[in-house]
């Protein structure tokens, strides 16, 4: 399947990628190479197996998904901007929103 | 100088060498070499020295209690590591200094390990060259014109250069496996969920699983026993027990009936692999195991599956990335739009934007039924496929890459190609079942070969014993 320029300016935008030109160039000539290898997938008749989901394929039962709750002590304000680009007054700062 | 794990813990008992002996000479080797093979992006080298000094009093008492007591292990850098700088092989987290650690590496300090470093890898997790690294390529030890695999090229070669004892590694598609192919080192892929993905920086979190990289299996099989079991930081985590690893080798495969599927040998495999895993199976065959066929139908479709599934969850996971909490934030920006748009820009490389592309472009409206849904569909009948295929054997082998190890540059400007080495390893991660990669021999260039073996899901037991019978 052919990807066009505007598609691939499209799937950055959803991908919050500014893209150069040259970037959007070459990508569109390697997505439908990659996309076109995709499209063997088609040969397979699917339409009566059930998509896969977590924990589906006869792996061992777990108690997984629940447990306790109890506080516990958290990252902290501090540890969690330590990494931060640009902090003022225990926040995160970013470029005027409003 | 042997690092494995027993002959370090041998001259720890009888006096003949010290950690802090060991951990320098270590750390001194990775210095020397370093500048060339480029595994490591951060050397340790205060902290290990300065861990190892406080280990050399008690060591002889320690090697009966603690399993890795004065052991220099290597940690990808991928893996969170509290005060040491933990970069994804990104420019996006090149100064990111995480607040917490890796469950799996928190085990490895508290059994007495001593961390010499962390390792160069594709970034974020992609790729199977290691040329993908915003801190440059890692050359193969064995050959240093030919790639060392990846993504976990650093751990791998750490171990095959004696640059540690152990290494981690984490694989969602073949990148502990296939490195270790190349590198002539064993390195195994745990049962999705044996052990915490906790700390591990997400590329596809129901492919991703951590293992380990060793000399042989018997240190593979003990750092496994080491970092298994359930975590309460990662709910994916298997609360199935963790059996012991290290008695489960004996060797003795008699009646061990060993899957060999006539898929994995036919096109696109290089003959001298396909001679030496062959001779490989042989071997095991010789010593008491039973071969049996069996079929994976749809083997052919599962690059396909992975890059679609792999990218999906990718280019979710990678979203955070934004220049706000953590990481690089591009300059001069004026909105908070533009803010997120050029930092990740600006902040990832080429492979991991593609990626990101392809994993949105098989999730967006119009698509995901024909991309996404389609995979999952696919991905649920390979599950099927190694079912079946379970119920006549206890062990699948295969190749473990198509080829041995590729130049340096030969497949840079081909994503498609690189994708498609990944032939034999992905599958495992789609079905979630545990594999090994254990060297059967060298090609006529001198380059390493892996026999990868496949177990059923938490069977590692038996599949870490399959692994030790080639080795004898």
């Amino acid at each position: 399947m052919p990807i066009s320029k505007e598609e691939v300016t499209k799937i950055a935008a959803l991908s919050n990628l500014a893209l150069t030109p040259e970037e959007t160039e070459s990508f569109a000539v390697q997505l439908a190479g990659i996309v076109e290898y995709i499209d063997q997938l088609n040969e397979l008749d699917t339409g009566s197996v059930k998509a896969w989901q977590h924990r589906s394929a006869g792996e061992a039962a777990t108690s997984y998904a629940s447990r306790e709750d109890i506080a516990e002590a958290s990252l902290g304000t501090q540890n969690a901007l330590s990494n931060a680009p640009d902090a003022d007054e225990g926040h995160f700062r970013v470029p005027k929103v409003i | 100088m042997n690092l494995t794990i027993d002959e370090l813990h041998t001259l720890y008992s009888s006096g003949e060498a010290q950690p802090s002996e060991i951990t320098k000479a270590v750390i001194d080797s990775i210095e020397n070499k370093n500048e060339r093979l480029n595994a490591f992006l951060t050397i340790n080298r205060e902290a290990a020295l300065q861990k190892a000094q406080e280990a050399d009093a008690d060591i002889k008492e320690a090697v009966k209690s603690k399993p890795l007591a004065g052991i220099p292990v290597a940690i990808k850098d991928n893996l969170c590591t509290t005060g040491i700088r933990t970069t994804c092989g990104s420019k996006i987290l090149g100064n990111f200094i995480p607040p917490y650690t890796a469950s799996a590496v928190a085990k490895l300090e508290a059994a007495g390990a001593i961390i010499v470093g962390k390792t160069n890898l594709d970034e974020f997790a992609m790729g199977s060259s290691n040329e993908n690294s915003a801190f440059g390529i890692v050359r193969n030890p064995v050959n240093e014109d030919y790639v060392p695999g990846g993504s976990s090229g650093g751990s791998a070669v750490a171990v095959a250069a004696d640059l540690c004892s152990i290494s981690l590694g984490s694989d969602t598609g073949g990148s502990i496996r296939q490195p270790a192919s190349f590198c002539g080192v064993v390195g195994l892929k745990p049962t999705y969920g044996r052990v915490s993905r906790f700390g591990l920086v997400a590329f596809a979190s129901s492919l991703d699983q951590i293992g380990p990289f060793g000399k042989n299996v018997k240190d593979v099989a003990r750092t496994l026993g080491i970092i298994s079991g359930r975590d309460k930081y990662d709910a994916t985590s298997s609360d199935e027990a963790v059996p012991n690893y290290l008695s489960a080798l004996t060797g003795d495969i008699k009646g061990l009936r060993i899957g060999v599927p006539p898929e994995c040998f036919g096109e696109g495999l290089n003959a001298e692999v396909k001679a030496h895993v062959e001779a490989a199976i042989k071997n095991l065959e010789s010593r008491g195991a039973e071969i049996v066929e069996v079929t994976l139908p749809h083997s052919k479709y599962v690059v396909a599956v992975y890059y679609l599934i792999a990218t999906a969850e990718a280019s979710s996971n990678l979203a955070r990335f934004d220049g706000v909490r953590y990481g690089y934030r591009a300059e001069g920006v004026k909105s908070l739009h533009e803010l997120y748009q050029r930092s990740r820009d600006e902040g990832f490389g080429a492979e991991v934007k593609r990626r990101i592309m392809l994993g949105t472009f098989a999730l967006s409206s119009g698509y995901y039924d024909a991309y996404y849904e389609k995979a999952q569909r696919v991905r649920q009948m390979l599950c099927n496929d190694f079912a079946e295929a379970f119920k006549k054997c206890d062990v699948i082998a295969t190749p473990t890459a198509p080829t041995p190890a590729f130049k340096l540059g030969e497949k840079v400007n081909d994503p498609l190609a690189m994708y498609l080495d990944d032939i034999y390893t992905v599958t495992i991660n789609l079905v979630g079942v545990p594999a090994i990669s254990v060297p059967c021999g060298n090609s006529s260039a001198g380059l390493p070969i892996g026999l990868q073996l496949i177990g059923n899901h938490f069977d590692e037991a038996r599949l870490l014993n399959a692994a030790y019978a080639c080795e004898r």
